[in-house]
């Protein structure tokens, strides 16, 4: 089929961040990718992997931002590295791993503790909910679809909080504990006092990062900002 | 075939490959009682299992051509909502005709859905595009299927976590560089760990290679022929929600034939080519515009929708060398070869070939054989077991 490379072999320098664990501190390093296989951050991570350093650690699974694995900070910022496109014009890219997620290798973070602060008190599986516009199902039913917060981790690693306070849930949580009270779904008193508690809703400072940050359009801090109001809304409480 | 009392509970399964079969096998084999680890050489679903289109086949697609693979997917794709609830958009899929060759094809297709089981609604054109309203007005017939929206990575991911409940050892960013080989016996596997850089062995005392479009490459490490062809196809994402349901072109297998809605976006499929080497495929700039010009006779918005990525994902479909050069001639079942009967090769079993919606399927039958190898009967659960929210596949 056809070959990425082009003809007149140019290329672009990809800066990575490296690291092992065991090999000391996290150092730098340079690869010179073909300009036509690196249209996106990704295919050059991939292009680095395949044919200049197996050793490098990556994370990616769809290739279309809708699984959130390839989160990254590239040139400082947080992107998916899948629709991270990089211009004809791009002579060079730096490519770190996200922060405010405990690294593993090169560009791989554990998503486990960012997880983890999905589990109390959110159920775990995210139910698909009503899709917009006219179209309805033959029943007449709303037609139904998967949230919009792919899991990312995005707006954690863009979170000034979360960077001096690792006891604070973070954007993706509270937004989606206010989807939940959005939807009426979930134990209502029981989010409340979650999103009330001390590494809660009031921590955040509202430097709307999270949502610059965000490859979904979920508006983790407006969300927040909303969940603020229902906190000071006076509760019933059966 | 083994005539020992089961080894099944002292037992222990290496499984090579982190995609939706691997996961569902390791989640089938942990409900049987058998010690599992599995390996992935990336993160979970990163080879070709996270970037299919995130279609839940009803089986209609191959209702006419490949009657064995609609009957699977037909079967799996009740299963699986039974399984898996919220992970589906279970929104149905549209057949549509547009050409007078889209009509010829119309009632071998109603005879395929009917002789394979599959539950269809004939719609008129109107009632189509009150559905839909961002259909072709020019549609000539529209059939109502049971297709749904999947996560390409979620639902697998519901199998990892489950099975690493059940006791799975899972492992990612963990390769294989080779098979530990004694006197024509499979025995283990030796890796390499892309996170610590530690280099090391596991005993099995079955090597199961679950690695889709490169079972080929790992098949060869134990000297024996797998019979697969990688074959590829370029999917495009734009964004937007152009249409609630699945639609799909109906007629035989084509370029472009299938947009799927998932999330704030449309996703439109497929191409199929045939390479050698499944890492490096490149998303020929030509398939991409099929996309948009075959999507938009579906669609027309595809046409001015704006982008958001095209991308390339390697099926691995059963067939030797010469069968086919497109891939598209290829069927999209499965097979288990059990390396002792076919190769003399003991400890060693390919799973291959399928599709995302039969990943359960798949495992059974893998497992079966499996089991059996270990002088076991012991029965498949995975039909009536819930799966784990796909989280826990993270949590420690």
């Amino acid at each position: 089929m056809s070959d990425p490379t082009p003809a007149d072999g140019r290329t672009r320098r990809f800066r990575l961040f490296r690291y092992r664990r065991g090999d000391g501190a996290p150092r730098s390093e340079t690869f010179d990718v073909p300009v036509g296989a690196s249209r996106t951050v990704l295919e050059g991570l991939r292009w680095i992997k395949v044919h200049a350093d197996p050793e490098l650690a990556i994370r990616h699974s769809c290739f279309h931002a809708s699984c959130g694995t390839c989160g990254v900070r590239v040139n400082g910022r947080e992107a998916l590295a899948c629709v991270a496109a990089l211009d004809a014009t791009t002579t060079s890219v730096t490519v770190e791993p996200m922060a405010n997620h405990p690294v593993l290798a090169d560009l791989v973070v554990d998503m486990g503790p960012f997880v983890d602060r999905f589990t109390e008190p959110h159920p775990l599986v995210r139910p698909v909910e009503p899709a917009a516009g006219p179209a309805m199902s033959p029943e007449g039913e709303p037609h139904e679809r998967f949230e919009d917060c792919i899991e990312c981790g995005l707006c954690l690693s863009a979170c000034p909080v979360a960077a001096t306070d690792d006891t604070y849930v973070g954007p993706a949580a509270l937004a989606y504990a206010q989807s939940l009270l959005d939807r009426g779904e979930g134990d209502r008193d029981a989010i409340l006092d979650w999103a009330d508690g001390p590494g809660g809703a009031w921590r955040c400072h509202a430097a709307f990062e999270c949502t610059e940050a965000c490859p979904s359009d979920v508006r983790p801090a407006q969300r927040i900002m909303a969940l603020r109001r229902e906190l000071v809304r006076p509760r019933r409480r059966r | 075939m083994s005539v020992r009392p089961s080894r099944l509970r002292s037992a222990h399964v290496l499984i090579v490959g982190g995609g939706g079969t691997g996961g569902a096998l390791a989640h089938d084999l942990a409900l049987r009682g058998v010690r599992v680890t599995l390996v992935e050489r990336g993160e979970f679903t990163s080879g070709t299992t996270g970037r299919h289109h995130g279609l839940l086949h009803s089986g209609a697609r191959y209702a006419v051509n490949d009657r064995e693979s609609a009957v699977e997917c037909i079967d799996e794709n009740l299963i699986l909502r039974r399984i898996a609830p919220g992970s589906f958009e279970e929104n149905d899929g549209l057949f549509v005709a547009l050409t007078d060759e889209d009509m010829a094809y119309y009632p071998s297709f109603l005879e395929g859905c009917e002789a394979t089981g599959i539950p269809i609604e004939v719609l008129t054109p109107a009632q189509a595009l009150s559905m839909e309203p961002g259909l072709n007005p020019g549609l000539r017939a529209a059939v109502r299927v049971p297709d749904a929206t999947m996560d390409a990575m979620r639902l697998p991911l519901r199998f990892f976590a489950t099975a690493k409940r059940n006791g799975a050892e899972l492992l990612n960013h963990v390769e294989v560089t080779g098979l530990l080989i004694d006197q024509g016996v499979v025995g283990g596997a030796a890796i390499h760990d892309h996170v610590t850089g530690r280099d090391a062995e596991i005993r099995a005392d079955i090597v199961v290679n679950a690695t889709g479009p490169w079972s080929e490459s790992v098949a060869r490490m134990a000297g024996v022929d797998v019979p697969i062809r990688p074959s590829p196809g370029v999917m495009l994402a734009v964004r937007g929600r152009l249409c609630q349901m699945v639609v799909n072109r109906m007629h035989a297998s084509g370029d472009g034939d299938i947009v799927v809605p998932q999330r704030a976006l449309s996703v439109v499929g497929t191409s199929s080519w045939v390479v050698e080497d499944p890492d490096d495929l490149g998303v020929p700039e030509d398939h991409v515009r099929r996309m948009i010009e075959e999507g938009s006779r579906l669609l027309p918005a595809v046409a001015d929708a704006p982008f958001r990525a095209a991308w390339s994902a390697a099926r691995p479909l059963i067939g030797t060398r010469g069968d086919a050069d497109s891939g598209r001639e290829l069927s999209r079942t499965f097979k288990t070869i059990d390396h002792a009967d076919v190769d003399g090769v003991e400890g060693f079993v390919t799973i291959t070939g399928g599709k995302g919606t039969t990943l359960r399927g798949m495992a059974e039958v893998c497992a079966d054989v499996v089991c059996r190898k270990l002088g076991s009967d012991e029965p498949c659960r995975t039909r009536e077991t819930v799966l784990l929210p796909h989280t826990a596949a993270f949590a420690a």
